[in-house]
């Protein structure tokens, strides 16, 4: 067991370095030194002590998405729609503010009444692919990502539309909430502490749902042999909806995150690709919600320290992604390699 | 609207849709052999911004074509060593695939951006160019349009009408009997992900030295088509001809979202842009909803007259992929 794992980790090691080198190699393609590009990301993510805030800022939804991502993929579902959920999520936690701004409740029940209403509409949206899959008998990936675009399309309707700002609609959003609706900050840096906490008992939430109940072995059962378990009684739609509708439910709380405590109001690009991100995430760690935490702060660095390289270096900062990319093939590359020819040696 | 602006639109149409057909193609052929080539996205990307950085470079557009393909043809190698050579899920690597070419696009592109660079000229057909209304709408596009019209046919005649063609379908449906009836399905496979793989990476060039010339980065544009292409594909049911129906029909919608645009002021322009998408998912759920085990009971359960009448009509919409599809092929 403990040989077995040794090996498992020299393969991701492998893969770690492989992808590293491929990166580097792309890097000197277009004379940027490899090394200072690491170092600037560094540098943009871990430096200070208010980039390092900017990285939890992030990873806080992405830690969401991929708890909620980690549900869907146990029951054998492939949830690509999840970027819309966190768009639907951020939508639906706006319309809860706009419903309430004028009132008279405490702004800290608003506050929980909108999150909870982000994790509606994200459940409703994924209650949609979900509806689709099963008794439409579309797959979750093609209705996911036509839901995608139409829940775009519903942001920047709205933006334009009815909740356009007074004068002109911009592409900067809606109005910005009062102060009173934000989530408390911690201190003068942009992360609240009580995010954090959401994202760290969702992640939690998540883990015990899967390894400590009867219903999170059931959901495995339905992922890793859909008909089996059918015969075995378990009622397996009904189970591919309740994981649709907790990943929804976790992705739309990603989205009220980005309203409540990071934008105040909605705009265009609120899910910020956290949701495709997620699916990476999920994939590096092999869908083991042990590894979530680490892997998603990692990813989170790479794409805040990235933001630097335009200014200090005039490369694209979508280099994070790039990295993040390899880094994942890499490691499905080598998973597979393992699979195959591991076991002659 | 005149009748000149009417055909000139639909002219437009037609021009506009050659990069989705090439991809429903491309698409069309990989998964009937049996591979989904999720990568699709990010693939289009990657070959429009590789195919003008050499169209650029070179001042060959023809090489730039070229380059286009050579991308493509190179994702779906991975794809292939992946999911054929690997066994490893083809939808997570195709997923990563998309994400990363896509990024390596905008990476790689930054030095491209809003570069003005070469373009492929339109060339009317001399004599055909000037018959009344057929002319402005077929015979007077560029070359790769031309091209695109071609290739449907051609796939089409590929897959139903030829011996190699049965094959691609054996391979795709029962690779079994195929593999005894000689065929190797796993080169086979091979084989079609990289010939499909290059006809995806021919969208690219046809985005970005013809109908959409240049490379602008995240704001190209293009960034979505590769789904749109994925959607069309199975719309198309895996036959050419119906997923360049789907092609054309989504360049209309489009199309008409920008001529209804000065009368439907109060719709958001943005809104109108992605109208289609509803449509795709209202679609792909008629042609899917036949498959749905629920259906079948209803329709058992129907009086005799009215079960034929919707039987008829789900069996008319309704689309199967080959049943092989993403199930890697081990002979023993």
């Amino acid at each position: 067991m403990i040989k077995n794992r040794l090996g498992n980790l020299s393969y991701q090691l492998a893969a770690l370095l492989l992808a590293f080198g491929v990166v580097s190699l792309i890097l000197l393609s277009v004379d940027a030194s490899p090394s200072e590009a690491y170092k600037n990301i560094f540098k943009g993510s871990f430096g200070e002590m208010r980039k390092f805030a900017e990285v939890l800022v992030a990873f806080v939804p992405l830690l969401l998405v991929t708890a909620g991502l980690l549900v869907t993929f146990s029951s054998g579902l492939w949830n690509i729609g999840v970027e819309g959920q966190v768009v639907l999520g951020a939508i639906a936690t706006t319309w809860v503010y706009r419903f309430y701004l004028d009132s008279d409740l405490p702004p800290t029940l608003i506050i929980i009444l909108a999150i909870i209403g982000g994790m509606l509409g994200g459940a409703i949206w994924a209650a949609l692919a979900g509806i689709l899959k099963v008794f439409g008998g579309v797959n979750e990936i093609f209705g996911g990502l036509g839901l995608n675009f139409v829940a775009t399309a519903l942001t920047i309707y709205l933006i334009f539309g009815p909740w356009k700002r007074p004068g002109v609609a911009s592409m900067s959003g809606t109005v910005p909430f009062p102060d009173e609706f934000s989530l408390p900050l911690w201190q003068n840096l942009r992360i609240s502490p009580w995010a954090l906490v959401i994202a760290l008992i969702g992640i939690v939430f998540v883990y015990f749902l899967l390894q400590g109940t009867y219903f999170g072995l059931r959901l495995k059962a339905v992922g890793k042999n859909f008909r089996a378990a059918y015969l075995l009684g378990i009622p397996t739609w009904q189970y591919s909806m309740y994981s649709f509708l907790i990943c929804g439910a976790l992705a739309g709380a990603a989205g009220a995150m980005q309203v409540a405590a990071v934008y105040h109001r909605l705009i265009p690009s609120i899910s910020s690709g956290y949701g495709y991100l997620g699916l990476m995430v999920a994939m590096l760690i092999n869908y083991q919600a042990l590894w979530a935490v680490p892997v998603a702060l990692f990813f989170a660095a790479l794409n805040i320290g990235s933001i630097q390289l335009p200014i200090i270096m005039k490369l694209d900062s979508s280099l994070s992604g790039v990295l993040q990319g390899v880094l994942v093939l890499f490691v499905l590359l080598a998973a597979g390699v393992r699979q195959k020819f591991g076991r002659k040696v | 609207m005149s009748q000149e602006t009417i055909l000139i639109g639909l002219a437009g149409v037609l021009a506009s849709a050659s990069p989705l057909i090439f991809a429903v193609i491309g698409e069309t052929l990989s998964e009937r052999a049996g591979v989904i080539n999720l990568s699709m996205n990010g693939t289009i990307l990657l070959s429009a911004m590789g195919g003008f950085a050499v169209a650029y470079n070179t001042e060959n557009i023809v090489l730039g074509f070229l380059a286009g393909m050579l991308i493509g043809a190179l994702v779906a190698l991975i794809v292939a060593f992946a999911s054929i050579t690997l066994q490893q899920s083809q939808v997570a690597v195709g997923f990563v695939l998309a994400l990363t070419c896509r990024d390596l696009a905008y990476f790689l592109g930054n030095d491209y951006m809003g570069v003005p660079g070469p373009r492929l000229q339109a060339m009317p057909i001399p004599v055909l160019g000037d018959i009344p209304v057929l002319g402005p709408l077929f015979f007077r596009h560029d070359v790769i349009t031309y091209i695109s019209f071609i290739a449907i046919f051609f796939a089409w005649l590929w897959i139903f009408r030829t011996r190699p063609g049965l094959m691609l379908q054996g391979i795709g449906e029962k690779p079994a009997a195929a593999y005894i009836r000689g065929a190797n399905v796993n080169l086979m496979r091979y084989v079609y992900t990289i010939v499909g793989g290059a006809l995806i990476g021919l969208a690219g060039p046809a985005f970005s030295l013809a109908i959409r010339a240049g490379w602008m980065g995240t704001i190209s544009g293009l960034d979505g088509f590769g789904w749109i292409a994925l959607s069309i594909t199975i719309f198309g049911g895996w036959n050419p001809v119906r997923g360049a129906f789907g092609a054309y029909l989504f360049a209309f919608l489009q199309w008409l979202g920008l001529v209804l645009q000065p009368v439907l002021t109060q719709v958001p322009s943005q809104v109108l842009q992605v109208a289609p998408f509803p449509l795709m998912i209202l679609t792909l759920l008629l042609v899917n909803i036949g498959n749905a085990e629920w259906v079948e009971r209803t329709l058992a359960a129907m009086p005799e007259s009215a079960r034929k009448i919707f039987a008829k009509m789900l069996r008319a919409m309704r689309t199967s992929p080959p049943a092989a599809l993403g199930v890697p092929f081990e002979r023993d």
